[in-house]
């Protein structure tokens, strides 16, 4: 394999490209997924392929193939040349792509049992006997257990000399329950919805997890919200568990500090950010309390890794210190309008994609008070598990979310289960409304596994740490379409 | 491209060689390019060329999806091998009867060779020219242009036998300034009907009207754009217009078939055969595609059905099988709304306070059996007074049923465009949603934008 890299970036050098790299990326995916008792998909998935990346003049250019040979690969780097010759005409002030130090290096995410090595029907009986613990309920309509695996090996080489080989190993599971009668459903999730809970980690993540524990708890919560008391609509105090928060975190402040979008390229797509580079340094983007950092070092993050899709290594950087706005996710290219380097964030989603800013981490960090205290300190206010639906604007700043249930807090006491609960707001006055964090022992991670941006689309594997979190004045229950 | 001929043996020989009760083969070829840019300048230009086979084989009702690209004759026997191995010890889905058998399929052109003339030199220097035309507005261009050549082919161990190529060009366009922006968006098989200048005059019109100014949420009458009416659409689609939601119970079309749910004037129906949308002959299990129509003149009719949920009913495939292994169900992808008798111009010309809207911007679901959803206006939303679009508003987020809403539907246009996210996450395979605009006299506004 060295030799045909080797061979593309001599042509390169050769053709007097700014920079070249080229990326190999070797897939694995394996899926199943339960339903009502029967395993509803068994997939296996291999994906191989190449891409060629070229700076010429201040243009980019991009070319990929499935077929690996020295012909295709000199054919590709002859096609990503002619695009990046082509875009030369419209490349506006052009990229000034600066220098990085030769690297050459090797990770693998530390595993204590790979994956894939473990027997399928362990996976299946794992699968159908949480399935089957949650069709014990005789109200749930639809039980759902979910794993999937995943190994992705990759090569990258530059013409700066980097040679760096990855392997990166996730895996994730989840159930979930589904209530249905009289024209409404309702659904109960663990240990998250939209598939469960995902980490660069081995199997051991998977029995970390004990899903068939929780089966009975998640079937009863959906049938109960059935006869739930809709989620009321006003104004009040609102605690977010940390699976949610991580979610609120990913939307409101994970994508607004990609630079990329910052700087506007992602506006046709999924669209742009109300931050500006010029608030780095003195945007009161939270409260004192809110503080967020972007590791991509943190152990079994599902945006862990050792190196970007640009030979950056994985950094840990703070982006929120005392609520103040530090710095963005950055890429070599774009880091320099900020006086800065690269803080390592640029992932592609496979050998066909180009590497686009992409959260890592983004976690924030743990505060000091205990999840019971923060309620028993709450007067009057609402608590929301576990999203359900999400949705913000193209400058990130108007979002609502949807949580799969909630529960009235009525003088320091959590009451009465409300279903259907949503919330609104704006995103700088709601993070300036947070008044508390729940300490490290409340802190987790979450993987989630399907960020998507770019175009042609990328799906991103990214984490976020956070503990329970409490926010004043927030506008809950907005559901008047539904009446 | 792979060819007819080359697709089909391929294909052949992996069913040949299975040794499964059942095997089908599907392969997905692609050879694409996208073109984007921002603030007036290109900044991503790439390039895929791509071929995947998908394998589904069943033993005893024990059925496994394996996908590979690794397309050598010792990889794909390995991969067969594997499946089967893997077939033998999964466990059985006893709702499944079996594969489809082969049916006649229309010979239709779904291919333009015109796609081959879209060189990188080509697309730039149609997006060159379209950076001048916007910076004599004093507006700056935001887009992608996409275009591919993708083949799909079919063969299963009961006869089928299929195989179509497709070409397709995306091209959306926001163009704004410090104060707002506009969109124009195109979807086609033929690259010779796309028009440029025209998509930049649409967007630039919607950008150059002054400073937003903000209105307070709340229901108002709207007239909604194709692009923003699609969007509705494509979730109707995705939540309750196939048998495998309402089979789970979880449509809002469950006991309420010959019910009249909304406006008289609203027809919903999906059609892969209707040369006015992208159209598709077959579906990814080779079935012939047919005419599902889900509400005529308001009232619910029926929904769409692949091989495995029509055998659960003893019903035939619509031929809306997705790519295997499809849990989301046969969701239909050629959607379209009848076309009505007003203008545009008719539909502002009978508001007297409403907003016009002209794109949805990240739409979800809150409730899924009323189709509650929610989602923020964007590129080119307007206050309508006494009858005439007056300035652009701040953007709205809007939290509404969509049959609430089409049970409102007072005016339905009678021009109708084809419009498409033109969104590819894996594998290439371009679909639109044919709709007019409409008018509703009563749309819920929850919230509005602090920019």
């Amino acid at each position: 394999m060295k030799e045909l890299v080797g061979n593309i970036l001599d042509l390169a050098k050769l053709k007097r490209v700014d920079y070249a790299d080229i990326r190999i990326v070797h897939r694995r995916t394996e899926e199943i997924g339960v339903k009502n008792g029967k395993v509803e998909a068994f997939t296996y998935d291999e994906d191989f392929g190449f891409g060629i990346r070229i700076l010429f003049s201040g243009a980019w250019g991009f070319a990929s193939s499935f077929n690996l040979t020295k012909k295709e690969m000199e054919a590709v780097f002859t096609k990503a040349f002619k695009i990046a010759r082509a875009s030369l005409k419209a490349k506006g002030t052009g990229v000034d792509y600066p220098h990085a130090p030769q690297r050459v290096d090797q990770y693998r995410t530390p595993v204590a049992t790979d994956p894939f090595e473990v027997s399928h029907e362990k996976k299946m009986s794992l699968l159908l006997g949480a399935d089957e613990a949650i069709r014990r309920n005789k109200g749930v309509k639809i039980s759902e257990a979910f794993m999937g695996s995943y190994k992705t090996e990759k090569t990258f080489a530059s013409t700066e000399g980097s040679y760096i080989r990855q392997e990166i190993v996730e895996c994730g599971a989840g159930i979930s329950a589904t209530a249905i009668d009289k024209g409404e459903i309702q659904i109960r999730s663990y240990p998250n919805s939209f598939r469960g809970n995902f980490a660069t980690r081995g199997y051991e993540w998977i029995e970390v997890l004990a899903l068939q524990d929780h089966a009975e708890r998640v079937a009863e919560e959906a049938v109960q919200l059935l006869s739930a008391t809709p989620c009321p609509s006003k104004v009040t105090t609102l605690i977010l568990d940390n699976s949610q928060l991580a979610l609120q975190v990913h939307e409101s402040i994970g994508h607004p500090i990609e630079l990329d979008r910052v700087l506007g390229t992602e506006a046709s797509y999924a669209g742009t950010s109300f931050i500006r580079p010029e608030m780095v340094g003195s945007f009161q983007y939270g409260s004192e309390i809110v503080n967020v950092v972007a590791d991509a070092t943190y152990p079994g993050g599902l945006g862990t890794f050792g190196y970007d899709d640009e030979g950056t290594q994985a950094q840990r950087v703070p982006i929120i210190s005392q609520g103040i706005l530090v710095n963005l996710l950055t890429s070599r290219e774009t880091a320099r309008t900020l006086g800065k380097e690269s803080n390592g964030t640029m992932r592609a989603d496979g050998w066909n994609r180009i590497p686009l800013i992409r959260m890592t981490n983004i976690n924030l960090e743990p505060g000091e008070w205990a999840l019971q205290d923060m309620i028993s300190d709450t007067e009057e206010g609402i608590f929301l598990s576990t999203n359900r639906s999400w949705s913000i604007d193209d400058k990130r700043i108007n979002f609502q979310f949807g949580t799969e249930i909630g529960w009235e807090i009525r003088k320091g006491k959590l009451g009465e289960m409300v279903k259907n609960p949503t919330y609104t707001g704006i995103t700088p006055q709601f993070w300036n409304s947070c008044d508390a964090i729940a300490h490290q022992g409340h802190w987790q991670m979450w993987g989630t596994p399907n960020c998507g941006k770019g175009e042609p689309g990328q799906v991103a594997h990214v984490g976020h740490g956070a503990a329970p979190a409490r926010f004043r004045n927030v506008q809950v229950g907005v559901m008047k379409g539904s009446d | 491209m792979t060819g007819k001929e080359a697709c089909l043996r391929l294909l052949k020989d992996v069913v040949r060689e299975s040794r499964a009760d059942q095997t089908e083969a599907l392969l997905m070829t692609e050879d694409s390019s996208l073109t984007r840019f921002a603030n007036s300048s290109v900044h991503q230009h790439v390039a895929e060329r791509n071929r995947t086979l998908i394998l589904r084989v069943v033993m005893n009702k024990r059925i496994v999806v394996f996908t590979t690209n690794l397309l050598d004759r010792a990889s794909i026997r390995d991969l067969i091998k594997k499946a089967v191995s893997l077939a033998e010890i999964q466990h059985p889905n006893d709702e499944f009867v079996s594969l489809p058998s082969p049916q006649p399929i229309p010979r239709i052109t779904t291919f333009n060779e015109n796609i081959k003339t879209l060189t990188p030199d080509r697309k730039v220097k149609g997006i060159n020219d379209l950076f001048k035309m916007v910076k004599e507005e004093g507006l700056k261009a935001s887009g992608s242009f996409s275009n591919g050549a993708v083949e799909v082919a079919v063969v299963n161990s009961l006869g089928v036998e299929a195989y179509q190529r497709y070409s397709d060009l995306v091209f959306h366009l926001i163009v704004a300034n410090e104060r707002g922006s506009g969109y124009a968006g195109f979807v086609s098989r033929d690259p010779n009907r796309l028009d440029i200048h025209s998509l930049a005059g649409e967007a630039i019109g919607k950008a150059s009207r002054g400073e937003p100014v903000q209105i307070e949420p709340g229901e108002y009458e709207v007239v909604l754009e194709p692009y923003a009416v699609s969007e509705l659409l494509s979730f109707l689609g995705y939540l309750g217009f196939h048998a495998l939601a309402v089979q789970e119970e979880r449509s809002f079309f469950c006991n309420q078939i010959g019910r009249k749910l909304v406006d008289s004037r609203v027809t919903l129906y999906d059609d892969g055969l209707d040369p006015e949308g992208l159209q598709i002959p077959f579906d990814f299990e080779g079935i012939p595609k047919q005419r599902v129509v889900f509400f005529e003149g308001g009232v619910a009719k029926e929904v769409t059905y692949d091989s495995f949920t029509g055998n659960r009913e003893g019903k035939d495939s619509t031929g809306h099988g997705l790519i295997a292994p499809n849990t989301e169900g046969p969701i239909p992808i050629n959607l379209f709304m009848k076309e009505g008798g007003s203008s545009l111009e008719e539909m502002v010309g009978s508001v007297r306070k409403g907003i016009y809207v002209t794109r949805f911007h990240y739409t979800n679901v809150v409730e899924p059996m009323k189709a509650v959803l929610t989602g923020m206006t964007r590129d080119g939303t307007f206050l309508i007074e006494e009858g005439e679009i007056k300035q652009p508003i701040k953007n709205l987020r809007f939290t509404e049923s969509v049959l609430r809403a089409l049970s409102r539907v007072s005016a339905v246009s009678r021009d109708r465009r084809i419009c498409s996210e033109g969104t590819v996450y894996s594998r290439r395979f371009i679909t639109g949603v044919v709709a007019p605009a409409i008018k509703v006299d009563g749309f819920n506004f929850s919230g509005v934008s602090a920019l």
